[in-house]
């Protein structure tokens, strides 16, 4: 997911020649106070004329308790954006306000209820603690988010190269978002000419098993892709499984084996996540094939 | 809707156009046009801050742009605000087009 500034035209306007899965276009944080309904307009026409084709589209509102981010809200909905981002959420109560604001624009646009989805960041040791509630909050959530600075600020700290500071945080996150079963992505690395150790925290995430990383430069969209597509050997592995499954079935039997060992649930589970990955990298075909 | 001050929105910077909006000095709507490509696309830009205006209600209001190669929709964006902030209003008409 690659922040976009919701008030600068260049970087809206070609933003959609970028090959990450979804923008993130922000009213919030990186526009200013002043320019707040110059962000919303530009966005609302941004997204209403230029097609972003496949990509998943996101929009950070400011606080919709507030008439700013009520104004966002409105705009957005009918802009058709596809994701709510709301920022700094701290209880269940935060989302349903929202999702119940989302609910009387779109029945007043005309609109399908829970057209719109959301997605919930939580940037606070309140919000850490209410992630489980957070995540079951709403049906319109499809993800909850870390966001690391104002959470390592609210934790007396600061972010170091290793990210022990928020290993809590993140765990906390990914439980949540499983136990509720929605996507779980983790917070934006905000160094980008440091490729390394970017490429040390996605590796670092990927294997605690978050979905996916926010990111602030089109630079760092190789390194997460790299790190996320699976290797060739795991994708052999995934395919050998399943091809395993389909033969015992076609035997109708009802134990499968591949090599000698018996293949069980979670090593399925495993390789349909493995397969999904790979055809999401564009290195394996629709069908299964590479 | 009634211009009330001067209202300004956009910036100098590439694939932007900054728009300033006044009250009108005569009838109509009266536009200032500078722009790198103003051989290229100037009465399409003029015609789209014009569309825009029109659109809002305005029938009279004098507008100066420095376009620096703004897509139509961030024109129309520039000029929404800046009528909306001459004209002291925050009720917006969220229209798809």
């Amino acid at each position: 997911m690659m922040f976009v500034p919701g008030n600068n035209p260049g970087m809206i306007k070609d933003a959609y020649i970028y090959n990450c899965d979804s923008l993130m276009f922000d009213l919030e944080d990186s526009v200013s106070v002043t320019e707040k309904d110059a962000a919303r307009s530009l966005v609302f026409h941004a997204l209403t004329t230029i097609d972003y084709g496949e990509k998943e589209i996101v929009v950070r509102v400011n606080d919709p308790r507030t008439p700013v981010g009520q104004a966002d809200l409105e705009a957005m909905v009918r802009a058709h954006a596809q994701v709510i981002r709301l920022p700094k959420t701290e209880t269940a109560e935060d989302v349903t306000y929202c999702a119940d604001l989302l609910g009387r624009i779109e029945q007043a646009a005309g609109m399908a209820e829970g057209t719109v989805h959301m997605m919930a960041a939580i940037e606070s040791a309140r919000g850490v603690l209410n992630a489980r509630q957070i995540a079951e909050a709403s049906s319109r959530l499809i993800g909850i988010a870390l966001g690391a600075e104002d959470y390592v600020t609210d934790l007396k700290t600061n972010r170091s190269a290793d990210g022990i500071e928020l290993l809590f945080a993140r765990c906390m996150i990914l439980q949540a978002a499983r136990a509720a079963g929605i996507a779980a992505l983790d917070t934006v690395y905000s160094d980008v000419n440091n490729e390394d150790g970017f490429r040390a925290e996605v590796t670092l995430i990927r294997q605690l098993g978050f979905d996916g990383k926010s990111i602030i430069n089109p630079r760092q969209i190789k390194p997460v892709i790299d790190i996320y597509t699976p290797t060739q050997k795991e994708i052999d592995k995934a395919l050998a499984v399943t091809a395993a499954i389909e033969e015992a079935h076609r035997k109708g039997s009802g134990v499968i084996s591949l090599n000698g060992k018996m293949i069980d649930k979670p090593v399925v589970t495993r390789a349909e996540r493995v397969l999904a990955l790979a055809r999401a990298a564009r290195v394996l075909d629709r069908e299964g094939g590479e | 809707m009634e211009i009330k001050k001067t209202g300004m929105a956009g910036t100098m910077e590439s694939s932007d156009i900054m728009v300033r909006v006044d009250r009108p000095t005569g009838s109509g709507i009266k536009i200032e046009l500078t722009s790198s490509v103003e051989k290229q696309f100037g009465r399409q830009i003029r015609k789209t801050i014009t569309g825009c205006a029109e659109r809002l209600g305005i029938r009279a209001a004098d507008i100066s742009a420095v376009d620096k190669g703004a897509l139509d929709c961030v024109i129309q964006a520039r000029v929404e605000t800046a009528i909306y902030r001459a004209c002291g209003s925050t009720e917006y008409r969220w229209e798809r087009k």
